[in-house]
C-alpha cells in the first residue's frame, strides 16, 4: 500500500515537472511563473488579480490560483512554497496563524501589530509581509436597520444583551476562530439562540431575507452598503487591526527579489473608500474582476493603458444562456480538466482497489477491518483532506488527484470484495469439488459473476469523484469547481451555475455511461435482459 | 475402471462439534453405497473426506489403494465425479461447456465430444440442450446436467451429496431410474449421501446408517430390516414403513 502511494506520488511529481517544463517558456527575468493566490472571497480575488497584473506589467510570468480553501490552506501553501503570494490581513496573521494575542495598548496600534506579526511570521514560518496596502478590513458584525431599531442595537455590548433572542449566520471560518465567535463569547458574552454556518456569498441574502438576524461581514464589503446594514461598534476593542498586505513566500523573496519589489508598488496606495468601491463593483454590480483590477491600477498609474477591454459587466439584461454561451470555451476547458482529474483518480483507484478487493477475499479475516479503514477515509471532510495534502504535495493538480483517489478506493474495494465473496456459492463450491485451481475459479467463476457488482462499485466511485472534484478548486486544481468557488466568493449566481450545471450533467453522463458498461460486463446468462429482471437461477 | 474406497478410524471436528468419531468403511470397486442419517450425522463430512474437501484430523482415507494425501487435491478431484444438491452448474456457462469442464481440466483431446456423449447418457440430447443456459432448464434437467458433468471424463468413482434432494417426487423418480441405469452401464463406484431411506434402498447395494458421527449399522437393506443392529436403525425402518403403509391404506 505504501509502495503504491509512493509510486503514485512519484508519477504525479514526474508529470508535474514535465508540465512545468513545457509551460515555462523562458522569460526575460526568470523561467519560473509566479503563483499568485487568494482566499475564497471577493476582495481576496480582486487583490490577487491586482498582484498578478502588477507582476505581469513588469514582465513576470504569472499563474493564478484564486479561491484557495481558507486561511489554513492558503497559509499552508505559502509556508511550503506551493504558492508565492496572496493577500492576508495582520489580524488574521496574529490570531489565526500565530495563535497569539497582544496587550491592549499594542493591539490598538495597527503599526505595532504589523511589526509584531511580520517579525514573528519571518522567524517562525519564513514568510514575509510586504508593507501594508493602506486599508483595514476588519470584521463587521452587521444587522438590518429593522433589527437594530427593534432590539436597540448600536454596539456589540448591546448585541450581547439581546443575543439569546437572535439567530446568527456566520461563516465557518468565523465560528471557529478565536478572533471570531469564540472570542466574542468570551469577551462580550455573545451567545446567539442559534448559530448557522453560512457561505460568505449567501449570508447577506440570508440576512435580507430574515433567515438570520446577525452576520459577520468585512468592513470593506460592497454588500454592506447595498443592503443598508448597521455595523455594530466594537466598544471593547476586541477585534485586532486587520491591515491588508501581500504575504510573500520565502522562495519568491529570495530567488526573485524584483518581484517582491514590484508588489510593493501597491503598498499604502489603497484606502478603505477605494476598496469599498472596488468591492462594490465586483460584488454588487457584477463587473469583471480583471477589468476592475486593471482600471484601478491605471488610475494609480502603476500600469499603462495599452489595451482597452470591452466592458464584460454581467448586466441583468443578458440571459443565462447567453452568459453560458459567452463562456463556452472556458466551460469546455474546465470540463476537460474536471474529467482529467476524475479519470486519472478513478483509473489509479481501480488499479489499487480491484486487486485489493480480490486479495481480501482470500484473507477474509482482515477484509472487514481493511475495507472499514478505507471507509473511514470517506468520513474525512474533503477540505480537511485537501489541507493535509498541502505539506506533502503543495497545491494544484497533484494533491487533488491523491485526495480524489483516496475517496474512490472504498466503493471499488467494497464492490470487488463483496461481489467476489458472494458470487454464486453453489457454482464456486462445485467448481472446487471438480478440481479447479483457486486461480481458475477466480477467472472462470468468481470474476465473471461478480463483474456487475464490481462495476457498480466503480460507477459509485466515479459519481462521487465527479462531485468531490468540484472541491478541488479550493486547492487550485481547476475543474468545474473553479467557477463555483469564485461565484460563491463574488456572490454571482450565474457563475456558480456555470460550474454546477455542467458538473451535474457530467455526473449524470458518467453514471449513465458506466451503467451501460455495467450491462455489458453482466455474465453471459444475464445479457439481453435489458428491460426485465433476469430469471432466477434456482427453482427452490 | 471402478475404484475401491476405504476409510480407517476417521475422526473430525468442526470447532467443538464432533462430526466424525472413528468411522471405518470399505466400498469395493463397482459397488453403490448409500450414507443415510439425519442432518449432523456426519454423512456429508465422510463423503467429502474422499475428495479432500474435508481433511480429517485423524485416521486414514484411501481412494483406490492410495492414501488421498499422497496426491494433490486438485489432481485427486479431477478423477472423481461429484454432484451436489443444487447442481452447482456455472450459471454463465452454457450446458455443453459446463459438462465439458472436467474433460477440459484433464486435458482430454475432445472435451466437447465427451460432453455431448455424457449428455446423451443422461437423456439430454446435446443438440437441444447443449447451448442453453442453466436457468433455461427445469430443476430435474439441471440435475441431469450435473450428473452428466460428473461422468463426462469417465471417472471410476462418483460422489453424490443429496443429488436429488431439491427435486419434486416425479422428477426424482425419473432421475432415480436413469441414474440406476447409468451406474450399471458405466460400472462406476458410487457413494451417495441421502436422508431418504427409500432412495437409498432404490439406488444402493449397501446402506450405511450414521448417527452423531458414528456408524450404527452397515449392510444390505434386507439385513437392516430383518436384523436392525440398534434401536435407532429399527426406528428409521419403522418410520419409512409407516409412510409406505399410509399410502397403501
Amino acid at each position: 500500500m505504501r509502495r503504491v502511494l509512493l509510486l503514485i506520488s512519484w508519477l504525479l511529481a514526474a508529470s508535474e515537472t514535465m508540465g512545468a517544463q513545457s509551460t515555462a517558456v523562458a522569460s526575460s527575468r526568470d523561467n519560473r511563473p509566479i503563483v499568485v493566490a487568494s482566499k475564497p472571497f471577493g476582495e481576496s480575488y480582486l487583490l490577487c488579480e491586482m498582484f498578478a497584473q502588477v507582476l505581469e506589467s513588469r514582465g513576470f510570468k504569472v499563474v493564478r490560483r484564486p479561491g484557495l480553501g481558507a486561511t489554513e490552506i492558503a497559509f499552508g501553501a505559502i509556508r511550503t512554497d506551493a504558492i508565492d503570494v496572496y493577500p492576508e490581513y495582520t489580524g488574521t496573521g496574529l490570531v489565526a496563524i500565530l495563535h497569539d494575542s497582544l496587550a491592549d495598548s499594542v493591539a490598538a496600534d495597527p503599526r505595532a501589530v504589523f511589526a509584531y506579526v511580520a517579525r514573528q511570521s519571518a522567524q517562525l514560518y519564513h514568510v514575509r509581509w510586504l508593507p501594508p496596502l493602506g486599508f483595514q478590513n476588519t470584521y463587521a458584525i452587521a444587522v438590518t436597520q429593522k433589527t437594530a431599531a427593534q432590539h436597540h442595537l448600536r454596539t456589540l455590548t448591546d448585541l450581547a444583551r439581546e443575543s439569546p433572542h437572535l439567530i446568527a449566520g456566520f461563516t465557518a471560518d468565523f465560528i471557529g476562530r478565536s478572533d471570531g465567535l469564540v472570542g466574542l463569547t468570551r469577551v462580550y458574552g455573545i451567545r446567539p439562540r442559534e448559530v448557522r454556518p453560512l457561505a460568505p456569498a449567501v449570508k447577506y441574502q440570508a440576512l435580507a431575507a430574515g433567515a438570520v438576524d446577525v452576520i459577520d461581514g468585512y468592513s470593506t464589503d460592497g454588500l454592506l452598503a447595498k443592503y443598508d446594514l448597521v455595523t455594530l461598534i466594537d466598544d471593547r476593542h476586541f477585534f485586532p487591526p486587520y491591515e491588508a498586505s501581500a504575504l510573500v513566500s520565502r522562495r519568491l523573496d529570495q530567488t526573485m527579489p524584483a518581484a517582491s519589489a514590484a508588489l510593493t508598488l501597491l503598498s499604502d496606495r489603497l484606502d478603505e473608500q477605494t476598496m469599498r468601491n472596488l468591492n462594490r463593483r465586483v460584488e454588487v454590480d457584477g463587473e469583471d474582476v480583471a477589468r476592475v483590477a486593471r482600471d484601478e491600477l491605471v488610475v494609480l498609474g502603476i500600469v499603462g493603458v495599452f489595451r482597452v477591454t470591452p466592458n464584460t459587466s454581467r448586466g441583468a439584461q443578458s440571459g443565462f444562456l447567453a452568459y453560458m454561451w459567452d463562456r463556452r470555451a472556458n466551460i469546455v476547458a474546465l470540463t476537460a480538466r474536471h474529467l482529467e482529474l476524475v479519470g486519472l483518480a478513478l483509473i489509479a483507484a481501480v488499479i489499487v482497489a480491484l486487486p485489493l478487493g480480490l486479495a481480501l477475499e482470500r484473507t477474509r479475516r482482515i477484509a472487514e477491518p481493511t475495507i472499514g479503514g478505507l471507509g473511514v477515509l470517506q468520513t474525512i471532510p474533503s477540505i480537511a483532506l485537501l489541507a493535509f495534502m498541502i505539506p506533502l504535495l503543495g497545491v494544484g493538480f497533484a494533491p487533488a488527484l491523491v485526495a480524489l483517489w483516496l475517496y474512490a478506493l472504498y466503493p471499488i474495494a467494497r464492490g470487488t470484495y463483496t461481489g467476489v465473496r458472494d458470487a454464486d456459492p453453489d457454482a464456486v463450491s462445485a467448481a472446487e469439488a471438480l478440481g479447479t485451481t483457486p486461480t481458475q475459479r477466480l477467472i472462470w467463476v468468481r470474476l465473471p459473476l461478480a463483474a456487475p457488482v464490481i462495476m457498480s462499485g466503480i460507477r459509485t466511485a466515479a459519481v462521487i469523484t465527479v462531485g468531490a472534484a468540484t472541491l478541488a478548486a479550493f486547492i487550485g486544481a481547476g475543474g468545474l469547481g473553479e467557477p463555483i468557488v469564485a461565484g460563491l466568493a463574488l456572490a454571482d449566481t450565474r457563475m456558480i451555475l456555470s460550474g454546477a450545471l455542467p458538473a451535474a450533467l457530467l455526473a449524470l453522463a458518467v453514471d449513465g455511461l458506466l451503467g451501460l458498461v455495467e450491462r455489458m460486463v453482466a455474465p453471459a446468462h444475464r445479457r439481453g435482459t435489458f428491460w426485465r429482471r433476469p430469471a432466477t437461477t434456482r427453482s427452490s | 475402471m471402478p475404484i475401491s474406497l476405504a476409510a480407517r478410524n476417521v475422526s473430525h471436528r468442526f470447532g467443538n462439534v464432533v462430526a466424525l468419531d472413528g468411522v471405518s468403511i470399505d466400498v469395493p470397486a463397482g459397488r453403490a453405497v448409500a450414507l443415510v442419517g439425519e442432518s449432523g450425522s456426519g454423512k456429508t463430512t465422510l463423503l467429502r473426506c474422499f475428495n479432500r474437501l474435508v481433511e480429517p484430523e485423524g485416521g486414514e482415507v484411501k481412494v483406490g489403494d492410495r492414501d488421498v494425501r499422497t496426491q494433490p487435491a486438485v489432481q485427486l478431484r479431477r478423477g472423481i465425479g461429484y454432484v451436489q444438491q443444487h447442481g452447482g452448474l456455472l450459471p454463465h456457462w452454457r450446458v455443453l461447456r459446463n459438462v465439458a469442464l472436467v474433460p477440459v481440466l484433464q486435458g482430454m483431446s475432445d472435451p466437447l465430444g465427451a460432453a455431448r456423449q455424457a449428455l446423451e447418457l443422461v437423456g439430454l440430447p446435446s443438440g437441444d440442450f447443449g447451448s442453453r443456459f442453466p436457468h433455461e432448464l427445469s430443476g430435474g434437467q439441471r440435475q441431469r446436467v450435473a450428473l452428466a458433468r460428473s461422468i463426462a471424463a469417465r471417472p471410476g468413482l462418483v460422489l453424490l451429496d443429496e443429488p436429488f434432494g431439491a427435486l419434486d417426487a416425479i422428477s426424482r423418480g425419473e432421475l432415480h431410474e436413469s441414474f440406476d441405469g447409468l451406474r450399471r452401464s458405466l460400472s462406476v463406484t458410487t457413494l451417495l449421501v441421502t436422508h431418504d431411506l427409500a432412495e437409498a434402498a432404490r439406488l444402493a447395494d449397501d446402506i450405511v446408517v450414521m448417527k452423531k458421527g458414528r456408524i450404527e449399522q452397515m449392510g444390505a437393506m434386507r439385513t437392516l430390516i430383518t436384523a436392525p443392529a440398534t434401536e435407532y436403525v429399527a426406528q428409521l425402518i419403522a418410520r419409512a414403513r409407516a409412510g409406505l403403509e399410509a399410502l397403501q391404506a
